[in-house]
């Protein structure tokens, strides 16, 4: 049980809720408010890189966790919706000629509507059936970029170029400023999603998805639609994940199938399991730890060259190792993830020097 | 009539008191080949505490499910009267109605949708969101009256935080109703088996319900649980003046608190009628404590194996 602290006592409701109550808790929101402002000035190129693709997963795995902690639809779908966003997105702006943010709102809102779409199985499925009915999701959407019939997305060039990203007569810099002002337009978008998530599960909605996933008979007979609902979630969370799919496009300036795969797909369940299910902070923390994750393994088997040299000739075999590894001794030993672990550390604070 | 000042009344009808609130007619239900409910035929009368008792099987649940919407029964029609009022809730606004009732069948109708015309239930093994706490499930009974916009719930600020807060103000008085003060923010599903039933109540009332199912809310409980339930429903019943339907194995619970009782066994109605009435009914005695004449043929059969015994002993012993 997480630790409740003492002497707070709110005099209305709407002080009680606010997400932060306590001095610390503002204290840590300032630190790292200031830590991400910092942060692109003493990071090079190569670091802001990972930050920016941090950025990008922070949006995507909010959106997966939406969908499957908190709403408790498994999807295995995640790439595809992300392939939805990049195309649409990509073939907006650079082809069509749409402004940019245009662009990506309306790839927001079809990858949504995809999303609503492949989630009709979910009125009917639920857990491991309905698993396989999104990994179908994934395998058609895959096909279909890869196949390209009529050479409709690419044009016949099995990817698209896209243009260097500009709007309103501002366009990202050169070589030495393109990571630092990607930065900050992913920064403003990733911490738009946290709040606009955090919100959502402090009001009806949320409730009602959470409602659906823990006893969908009991929500039924209090008035939740179920349709409704469990849609609702899916198109809500497949356009969180059609932005992070978009902004891979637009950061990248390519798209291609190979970066919307079924591995995609898995690698952002491994986020969310990892970083706590059904929480949103803990979705950040698994898309920072999960990302940082190979570039932590690469440096260490740089390091350990000398004695262990199988390590780095390994490379893409040690890392997946690894990547299983971490997932299992997640499970094993702490299944509600990274967000748990930091409440722990939290609580043994608050209470030391006594144990509870 | 109510004692605390209590700005939201907890009744979702305003039908007068006295007027056939719903009725149940002529249903059947059946699974494959087992008839659940034979014809089941009652009345529910506004302002009543109407128990549906029965042995073990008897279909008492199957029926709360059918008037809930779980179960859609194949024959038969169950009909739920109302008087459309204001939505606000609050108490000056409850009696304010336009007068006309308006007659609504339930026998096809999804359960949301049955909920959204009021009926509330609660659960024979408790169906709680148990990853919430007790708030976020009594505010979940309020989700019939909530508007869930997307964009305006992503933004917090304005209208979605006001109306959390505004029926944040009826769910407190639920809390006060049924003493849930103290265990208000925590995990329902830490919370001990008596107060997990008293929140599943609770999340019902909030609906503002025009008709309370309640299946079995004291099962599992000792007297003094039970006791402290039965309280809890005869305060919802009287101060809230909600319409209950109760269904319970504890016959003096039933015959304490209900206004009318209803009997079944093996899925047909046996019994109707007052507590009184229900007591004294022949029907009923048998289906609770079996019949004179059954015990008669078992005395019959055991006197008549008593004697086949005797007769072949009594011939081994010439043998030997």
């Amino acid at each position: 049980m997480a630790a409740t602290a003492t002497g707070i006592h709110h005099r209305s409701y709407t002080s009680e809720l606010r997400l932060r109550a306590t001095r610390a808790e503002y204290f840590r929101l300032g630190l790292m408010t200031v830590l991400l402002l910092v942060l692109p000035f003493v990071l090079d190129n190569y670091w802001l890189s990972i930050a920016n693709t941090i950025l990008i997963a922070v949006i995507g795995a909010v959106g997966l966790n939406i969908l499957v902690g908190y709403t408790g639809q498994i999807s295995l779908g995640q790439g595809g919706f992300m392939a939805v966003g990049a195309y649409s997105s990509a073939i907006l702006s650079d082809r069509i000629g749409l402004p940019t943010p245009l662009a990506i709102l309306l790839a927001v809102l079809l990858t949504a509507a995809v999303g609503v779409f492949f989630g009709l199985p979910g009125l009917r499925l639920k857990g491991l059936y309905l698993a396989i009915a999104t990994l179908a999701s994934q395998v058609i959407i895959e096909f279909l970029v890869r196949r390209d019939i009529g050479d409709f997305l690419t044009e016949g060039l099995g990817y698209i170029n896209v243009d260097r990203l500009a709007f309103l007569g501002f366009e990202i810099g050169g070589r030495d400023v393109f990571e630092q002002q990607w930065y900050w337009i992913l920064l403003v978008l990733a911490v738009l999603t946290v709040i606009s998530a955090r919100n959502i599960f402090r009001t009806g909605l949320g409730r009602s998805f959470m409602a659906v996933r823990d006893q969908d008979i009991a929500a039924e007979a209090i008035g939740v639609n179920l349709t409704r609902a469990k849609l609702t979630a899916f198109a809500v969370s497949s356009g969180f994940v059609g932005l992070a799919g978009s902004l891979t496009a637009h950061y990248s300036e390519v798209v291609s199938w190979e970066k919307f795969t079924l591995d995609v797909s898995i690698l952002y369940l491994a986020m969310i399991i990892v970083g706590g299910l059904g929480s949103i902070a803990g979705a950040v923390y698994g898309a920072v730890f999960m990302t940082l994750l190979p570039e932590l393994i690469r440096r260490l088997a740089n390091a350990l060259e000398s004695t262990m040299p199988f390590l780095g000739d390994q490379l893409p075999a040690v890392r997946n190792a690894t990547f299983g590894a971490v997932i299992i001794a997640f499970l094993i030993f702490e299944p509600r993830g990274l967000d748990r672990i930091w409440q722990r550390m939290k609580d043994y604070v608050r209470f030391w020097p006594f144990r509870y | 009539m109510l004692t605390r000042a209590y700005q939201h009344s907890l009744r979702g009808s305003h039908l007068p008191a006295g007027q056939p609130l719903l009725e149940v007619d002529n249903i059947s239900l059946r699974f494959g080949g087992v008839k659940a409910l034979r014809d089941i035929s009652l009345t529910v009368t506004e302002g009543d505490v109407h128990a549906i008792i029965g042995p073990n099987g008897a279909g008492k649940s199957s029926l709360l499910n059918c008037i809930s919407g779980l179960y859609h029964p194949q024959e038969g029609e169950i009909r739920l009267h109302t008087v459309p009022g204001s939505r606000g809730g609050h108490r000056q606004d409850a009696d304010r109605t336009t007068g006309e009732v308006r007659t609504h069948t339930l026998t096809s109708l999804a359960p949301y949708k049955i909920a959204r015309l009021g009926v509330a239930r609660s659960f024979q093994n408790i169906e709680l969101f148990s990853a919430m706490t007790v708030l976020e499930n009594l505010m979940l009974g309020r989700h019939i009256h909530m508007r869930k916009g997307v964009l305006s719930s992503m933004l917090w600020l304005g209208p979605a935080r006001r109306q959390e807060i505004e029926h944040r103000q009826l769910v407190e008085e639920v809390i006060d109703l049924l003493q849930l003060q103290a265990v208000r923010n925590k995990h329902v599903g830490a919370l001990a088996y008596g107060v997990q039933k008293r929140v599943e109540l609770g999340r019902a009332l909030c609906l503002q319900p025009a008709l309370l199912l309640l299946d079995e809310p004291m099962a599992g409980m000792n007297a003094e649980e039970k006791e402290d339930m039965a309280r809890y429903i005869l305060d919802v019943h009287e101060l809230a003046q909600v319409s209950v339907v109760l269904i319970e194995h504890d016959m003096n619970v039933v015959m304490d608190i209900s206004d009318r009782v209803t009997v079944l066994d093996f899925g047909a109605k046996i019994a109707d009628g007052t507590p009184d009435e229900v007591k004294a009914d022949p029907a009923v005695i048998e289906a609770y404590l079996g019949a004179e004449e059954e015990d008669q043929a078992v005395r019959e059969a055991v006197a008549h194996m008593e004697q086949q015994v005797a007769q072949e002993t009594a011939k081994e012993g010439d043998r030997g």
